[in-house]
């Protein structure tokens, strides 16, 4: 049975609207491995081309910059902010030392407060935005030195 | 009003800045991550990237469109159409928050969006409607529809632009019917209340574009005949409606602004009928709170600059004319190009343009995002051009839009441009007006 454009928008929404975070199907010539953006998929060479209709391997939330940083990119569009509120200790410093779950900033969406995690573990060697600005889907927070 | 987001993309996206600059107004793009190099960003005064491709995760997110707005000090939406084009949250979202929502009153998009209670509204403004009602069991459908008479139509309430419709052509099948169409109107729109309506079996699709000021004027701008449809999604437009006899088209007008102003409308909309083609007859079918991807045919016959409208209707801005000084000038013709396989059940085909070229003709415009070297993304709707012919006369704009398509040149997708012109050419479409169930029965 080969799946159609369809088939496979159908699937995809039935996975949104399901508490999967993964999902293998396989028929005769043809094989979809969708992974919920944020899971972590249990298989890391998972065939999926990347850019495809919701349906990638996500990579961890950094990736290796040409200069050997490591990018921190933000997940979402909203305000940035350094800290938990106005007057509060700032998450990181330049120089900090972080780990994968190291909370690093906040994105606010519509007062809805989002914590950012570093994703990768690193030394905290530029914050991109200041804080209370605009910051777009995938534009660098952090950049980071690999440890 | 100053400087507008568009959270949207596409010809649409391109179509609004073009507005904005025309206006003297500054516009930022709000554009998902494959859209942030699109032509409608490349010419924004700014882009934002709202979120990635899937459009659940950018451009269906009112929360960042309206934080996007209030990062980069825009002080209007316009939404554009689809996506959150009719969206009550948006637009309410936008007000609280001191920006100006380019559209009608939240109240009216609220009922117009409530296909059910537009239904009702209509029918109190003195709008015929098709015989029907609500539906809240099978049973009741089944008493309905016998008193109507098959074959009738199935409509979601939260449904409405083509969407949410199924036809049953005797009891079994409807008995069939209003079980799955409830299941799929609650998990589509969140809403399962359905109703019945009668079919037309010779339909035509036409549509008055409405002007209003929120100062009590309710212009009409014409008609639009958008039979030409599949699965009730249009192909081809047309402005004025041919072979309208002229009473019947006043009445229609009328029957449009009537419509209108007993919901309290405001800005730029369309009310939608089907006008029964053995009779002279017509019966209100919904309204849309929107911009139309067909309004360029209204603006080639008018004249009239409909995004310029929306834009100032919604700053305030006196409209400058009254229904008087409306006039209609030749034919119009659109006619909407689409990346699809139309061999394989008009599967979408997304993928990169090595070629993308239209001839430049007198009498054409084209409204399009695409260029050589663009790409056309998996994640939204098709269309790729509405190429729009305007000529004296209407079989001057089809040959004009014949030879637009025949000088198409373009490579890297598939297209429906062999459709188009088997339709354009078609000798009962060049007879005049066809029903909507034409193009499935005469060409495909």
């Amino acid at each position: 049975m080969a799946l159609s454009h369809d088939d496979v928008r159908e699937i995809l929404r039935l996975i949104d609207e399901s508490d999967v975070d993964e999902l293998l199907v396989e028929t005769e010539g043809f094989s979809l491995h969708v992974v919920r953006r944020g899971a972590a998929a249990s298989d890391g060479d998972a065939p999926t081309r990347e850019g495809d209709g919701g349906a990638r391997v996500e990579e961890p939330s950094a990736d290796r910059a040409a200069d050997e940083l490591l990018t921190v990119p933000s997940p979402m569009l909203g305000t940035f902010y350094r800290a938990e509120s106005p007057g509060a200790a700032p998450f990181v410093e330049i120089g900090a030392d972080v780990e994968p779950d190291t909370t690093v900033c906040i994105i606010e969406v519509m007062k809805m407060m989002n914590s950012v995690a570093a994703g990768v573990t690193g030394t905290v060697v530029e914050i991109c935005p200041r804080s209370g600005e605009l910051v777009e889907y995938g534009a660098p927070l952090l950049r980071l030195r690999p440890r | 009003m100053k400087r507008v987001l568009i959270p949207n993309r596409g010809e649409i996206a391109l179509r609004i800045v073009g507005a904005c600059e025309e206006l003297g107004l500054e516009s930022v793009i709000a554009a998902s991550e494959p859209d942030r190099d699109g032509l409608a960003a490349r010419r924004a005064d700014r882009v934002v990237v709202l979120g990635p491709g899937p459009a659940s995760e950018s451009y269906l997110r009112d929360d960042a469109i309206v934080q996007a707005a209030l990062g980069t000090s825009c002080d209007a939406i316009h939404p554009g159409y689809g996506f959150l084009s009719e969206s009550p949250r948006l637009a309410r979202r936008a007000r609280e928050h001191g920006i100006t929502f380019v559209g009608p009153p939240t109240s009216a998009i609220e009922l117009a969006g409530d296909k059910l209670a537009a239904r009702f509204a209509a029918e109190r403004a003195g709008a015929p409607v098709l015989a029907g009602g609500e539906v809240t069991s099978a049973a009741e459908a089944r008493r309905l529809a016998a008193q109507i008479g098959y074959p009738v139509l199935v409509k979601a309430a939260g449904g409405g632009g083509g969407r949410g419709i199924k036809l049953a052509r005797d009891g079994d099948e409807l008995d069939e019917l209003t079980g799955l169409a409830r299941a799929e109107a609650a998990a589509a729109f969140g809403d399962d209340r359905l109703y019945v309506e009668r079919l037309i079996r010779r339909a035509r699709h036409v549509e008055v574009q409405i002007v209003a000021d929120g100062r009590g004027a309710v212009i009409a701008l014409g008609e639009r005949d958008c039979s030409v449809q599949r699965r009730f999604q249009k192909l081809i437009e047309e402005a004025p409606a041919p072979g309208l006899p002229t009473g019947l088209r006043e009445r229609l007008l009328d029957c449009a602004v009537s419509v209108a102003s007993a919901i309290g409308y405001e800005n730029v909309g369309t009310v939608e009928f089907v006008l029964d083609a053995d009779r002279e007859e017509f019966f209100f079918l919904e309204i849309n709170c929107r911009i139309q991807v067909e309004h360029p045919v209204t603006e080639a016959v008018t004249g009239r600059d409909l995004v310029a409208l929306q834009l100032q209707i919604a700053d305030e801005r006196p409209l400058g004319f009254t229904q008087a000084d409306v006039e209609s000038t030749g034919h119009a013709v659109e006619c909407r190009l689409n990346a699809e396989d139309v061999t394989k059940g008009f599967m979408p085909s997304p993928g990169r343009l090595s070629i993308f070229a239209v001839p430049d003709l007198r009498g054409l415009r084209v409204d399009t995002h695409c260029f050589a070297g663009a790409t056309i993304p998996p994640y939204y709707d098709s269309l790729m051009a509405k190429l729009i012919a305007h000529g004296d006369d209407r079989d001057r704009a089809i040959e004009v839009l014949l030879r637009a398509l025949e000088g198409l040149d373009v490579e890297g997708v598939e297209t429906n441009r062999t459709l188009l012109t088997a339709v354009l050419g078609h000798p009962d479409f060049r007879a005049g007006a066809v029903t909507t169930d034409w193009l499935r029965e005469a060409v495909l």
